[in-house]
C-alpha cells in the first residue's frame, strides 16, 4: 500500500493526461483524421527539429513563471488566478525601464535593472488581493479575477494613448536590457524565440524551492495553506504571510513577462500574455505546486501549444486549447479521488 | 426620441447580463461558486447558432442553446458535486474548455475560424417597421423579441425560486448551511445539480439571445459579458433585486460610453473598468460589504 501511496501524486496527473489522449482522439476523428498521424506530426513539430525544441523552451519560460506565481499561491491556500495581469503588469513594466535607460547601458547592468522592474510591476498587481484579503478578508479570487480585466484595460488605455507606435498596437523598441536568444550560442535553434530567460525562470524556481523548504518564512507559508486556523495559533501572523505570497507570486509572474518583452520582441505588445497566466493554473496543477514538477509541466504544456500550430493545417489548432481544459478538469477530478483511494485501501488495511 | 433610444439600447445590452446573473444567482446560493456563467453563455450561443442553422428556425435554436448550456453545465455539476473536485479550478478550465471548443467545431460545422453564416432570429416586425433606426416603431420592435421578456423575468423568476418555493429553501440551506440541511434530510448534492443545471440554463438564454439577435455566433462573441454578469452577482449582494439593479447600471455605464463615444469625455478602458472597481470595493466593504453564502465553495462528503 505504500507504494500506491507514493506513486499517487504521479499517477493522478497521468490518468488526466490519458483522459486528455482519449478527448483527444475523439476530437481527430471527427475531422476525419487518424490520431496516430496527428500526434506524430504534433511530436515531430515540437520536439523533433531544433527550432520546435527552441520554441518549445520559449514557451515553457513563460509558462514556469505563471505556473509558480500559481503553484506559490497554492501552497499558501491562495489561489492566485490573476498571474494574466501579473505577467502583463511585469512585461509592461520592464519595457518602461528599457526606454528610460539610455541607449549603450551595458546589458551588465540594463538586464538586471529592467528584471527588477518587471519583478517590482507584477508584484504591485499581486499586492493588492494580498492587502484586500489580509485587510478586509475579499475573497483572492474575485479580486484576482477582477483585476485581471482592470489591468489588462489600463495597460490598453496607457500603451494606446501614450507609448504606441503610430498604426500599432506596441510600444517602441526599448533601448536597453534585451536578452540574447539561444541561437546566438547554439547556431541550431535560429530563428526561435528561445532566449536566455531561460535562465531567469530556472533561477526562480531555484529561489521558490529554497524559499519554500529551506527558510522560516517558506514554514509559515506552508503552514498556513495546510491550516491557517493552527498556524495562527501558533504564532504565524497569517495576513502578512497571505500578503508576502501574493507579492512574491506577483513578482515571479511579472518576471515571466521578460521573456517576450527583452527575450523576443523587444518591446510590450498589447494581448502578449495571451492566456499564459490561465495556463499557469494548469502547470501548477499538473506539477503539484512543486517548483520542479512545475517546470516539467510547463515543458508539457509548451508542447501542447506549439504542437497546437505543427498540426493546425490537418486540425484545428483549438484542439490543444481543449485537451489543456480537459487536463484541467480531469486533475482537478482525479486527485481526491485518487486520495480518497489511498485513505481507503489504507484504512482497509488496518 | 434619444431617451428612448437609450433606455431601448441600455435595455438591449442588460439582457444578456440579467439571464447570467440570474442563473449565477441561483448557483451561488446553492454554495457552487459560478465561475463559467462566461463559457455557459458561449456554449449556449454557439449551440443556438448551430440549432437556428440547420432548422432555419430560432424557436429551435433557443431550444439548442439551452440544451448546449446543459451540457456544459452537467459537465460542471459532475466534476464538482458529483467527484466533488474544486469549484474554482473546474470553473476556469470550463471556460478555457468552452472557448477552445466552441472554436474547434466551428472549423468543423462551418469552416471557419472567425464566424457562423448567417441565421435566422427573432424578427417579428422587422418587415413591419423597415429600416430606419431613429424610427421610434423600428426602435421598439427590436424589443419585440422573446429573449428580451424573458431576460427582464429572469432575476424576478430566480427570485420567486428561492423565496417562494420549497425547492428554493432547500437551495438556500445547501448554500448557507449544508450539514444542516443533510441532517433535515436534504440531499445537497441533488439540490445543487439542479441549481448548476438551472444556471447553465439560464446563462446559455443570455448567449443565445446575443447569437440570435446578431444573427451569427462570433469567436468568443460573450466577450467577458459572463465575468461582467458574475460581477453584478457580488456587486448585488446575492440578492436578486439587487443584482438586477446592478445589472441595470452596468448595461447604464456601458450604452452611455458607447453614446459619448464621439465626445472623448471618458476614455472607453475606464468604463470597461466600472462593473470590475466597483466589485472589489464591494468586496473589499468599504460602502456596503458583500457577503456570500456561507459555503461558498464549500465540498461537502
Amino acid at each position: 500500500m505504500n507504494v500506491l501511496r507514493r506513486l499517487a501524486p504521479i499517477l493522478a496527473p497521468l490518468l488526466a493526461l490519458l483522459i486528455a489522449a482519449v478527448v483527444g482522439d475523439a476530437l481527430i476523428l471527427t475531422f476525419g483524421q487518424s490520431p496516430a498521424a496527428v500526434y506524430r506530426l504534433l511530436v515531430d513539430g515540437t520536439l523533433g527539429n531544433a527550432y520546435g525544441i527552441g520554441q518549445v523552451i520559449y514557451k515553457a519560460t513563460t509558462l514556469a513563471c505563471t505556473g509558480m506565481a500559481v503553484a506559490l499561491g497554492l501552497r499558501a491556500g491562495l489561489f492566485n488566478i490573476g498571474a494574466e495581469g501579473q505577467l502583463a503588469m511585469g512585461g509592461f513594466a520592464a519595457a518602461v525601464v528599457g526606454l528610460l535607460l539610455p541607449v549603450g547601458t551595458p546589458a551588465l547592468l540594463a538586464v538586471p535593472v529592467c528584471l527588477a522592474g518587471a519583478a517590482l510591476g507584477g508584484a504591485a498587481v499581486g499586492a493588492v488581493p494580498g492587502v484586500l484579503k489580509a485587510r478586509f478578508g475579499a475573497h483572492e479570487v474575485i479580486v484576482t479575477i477582477m483585476l485581471n480585466f482592470i489591468v489588462l484595460a489600463f495597460l490598453n488605455w496607457i500603451v494606446a494613448t501614450r507609448l504606441h507606435v503610430p498604426e500599432q498596437l506596441h510600444t517602441p523598441d526599448i533601448r536597453a536590457g534585451a536578452i540574447g536568444r539561444l541561437a546566438g550560442a547554439f547556431p541550431a535553434f535560429h530563428g526561435s524565440a528561445a532566449n536566455w530567460t531561460i535562465l531567469v525562470a530556472l533561477a526562480a524556481a531555484g529561489f521558490m524551492a529554497w524559499h519554500l523548504f529551506r527558510t522560516r518564512q517558506g514554514y509559515e507559508l506552508r503552514a498556513v495553506g495546510l491550516q491557517p486556523a493552527a498556524a495562527e495559533s501558533g504564532g504565524v501572523h497569517v495576513g502578512r504571510v497571505w500578503l508576502r505570497t501574493m507579492t512574491l507570486a506577483g513578482a515571479i509572474a511579472g518576471l515571466g513577462g521578460t521573456n517576450f518583452v527583452l527575450g523576443y520582441k523587444q518591446y510590450y505588445e498589447e494581448g502578449f500574455a495571451a492566456g499564459a497566466g490561465f495556463i499557469g493554473i494548469a502547470v501548477a496543477l499538473v506539477g503539484r505546486n512543486h517548483p520542479v514538477g512545475v517546470l516539467l509541466a510547463s515543458l508539457l504544456f509548451a508542447v501542447l501549444s506549439q504542437g497546437g500550430l505543427a498540426v493546425n493545417a490537418v486540425v484545428p489548432k483549438q484542439m490543444v486549447d481543449v485537451l489543456t481544459a480537459v487536463v484541467i478538469i480531469a486533475v482537478a477530478v482525479t486527485v481526491p479521488e485518487m486520495q480518497r483511494l489511498v485513505r481507503g485501501a489504507h484504512g482497509a488495511n488496518r | 426620441m434619444i431617451v428612448l433610444a437609450f433606455l431601448v439600447q441600455a435595455l438591449r445590452i442588460a439582457v444578456p447580463y440579467l439571464f447570467a446573473a440570474a442563473g449565477g444567482v441561483l448557483c451561488e446560493r446553492s454554495g457552487v461558486i459560478a465561475l463559467t456563467l462566461e463559457g455557459w453563455m458561449l456554449t449556449g450561443a454557439f449551440s443556438a447558432t448551430l440549432g437556428s442553422y440547420y432548422s432555419g428556425s430560432a424557436w429551435a435554436g433557443l431550444v439548442c442553446g439551452v440544451a448546449g448550456g446543459l451540457l456544459a453545465a452537467s459537465l460542471h455539476a459532475l466534476a464538482t458535486v458529483r467527484y466533488r473536485a474544486d469549484q474554482v479550478v473546474v470553473g476556469i478550465a470550463a471556460n478555457l474548455l468552452a472557448v477552445g471548443a466552441t472554436r474547434f467545431f466551428l472549423r468543423l460545422a462551418f469552416d471557419s475560424s472567425s464566424n457562423s453564416p448567417r441565421v435566422s432570429g427573432f424578427d417579428w416586425f422587422a418587415a413591419v417597421s423597415g429600416g430606419g433606426t431613429s424610427d421610434g416603431a423600428s426602435l421598439l420592435s427590436s424589443l419585440a423579441n422573446p429573449l428580451v421578456l424573458l431576460g427582464m423575468l429572469s432575476l424576478p423568476f430566480v427570485s420567486w425560486l428561492l423565496n417562494g418555493t420549497p425547492f428554493g429553501l432547500r437551495v438556500r440551506a445547501v448554500g448557507e448551511r449544508p450539514d444542516a440541511a443533510v441532517s433535515v434530510g436534504i440531499h445537497v448534492g441533488r439540490v445543487r445539480w439542479l441549481a448548476v443545471l438551472g444556471a447553465g440554463a439560464l446563462a446559455s438564454l443570455g448567449g443565445s439571445y446575443l447569437a440570435l439577435e446578431q444573427h451569427q455566433f462570433t469567436d468568443s462573441m460573450t466577450a467577458g459579458r459572463g465575468f461582467i454578469a458574475l460581477a453584478a452577482v457580488i456587486f448585488g449582494n446575492w440578492e436578486p433585486r439587487r443584482v438586477a439593479v446592478a445589472c441595470a447600471l452596468f448595461a447604464i455605464a456601458e450604452t452611455l460610453q458607447i453614446q459619448l463615444q464621439g465626445l472623448q469625455l471618458i476614455p472607453s478602458q475606464f468604463v470597461e473598468m466600472i462593473p470590475y472597481l466597483l466589485t472589489i470595493i464591494a468586496l473589499a466593504g468599504v460602502v456596503g460589504r458583500s457577503v456570500s453564502p456561507a459555503a461558498l465553495g464549500r465540498q461537502v462528503d
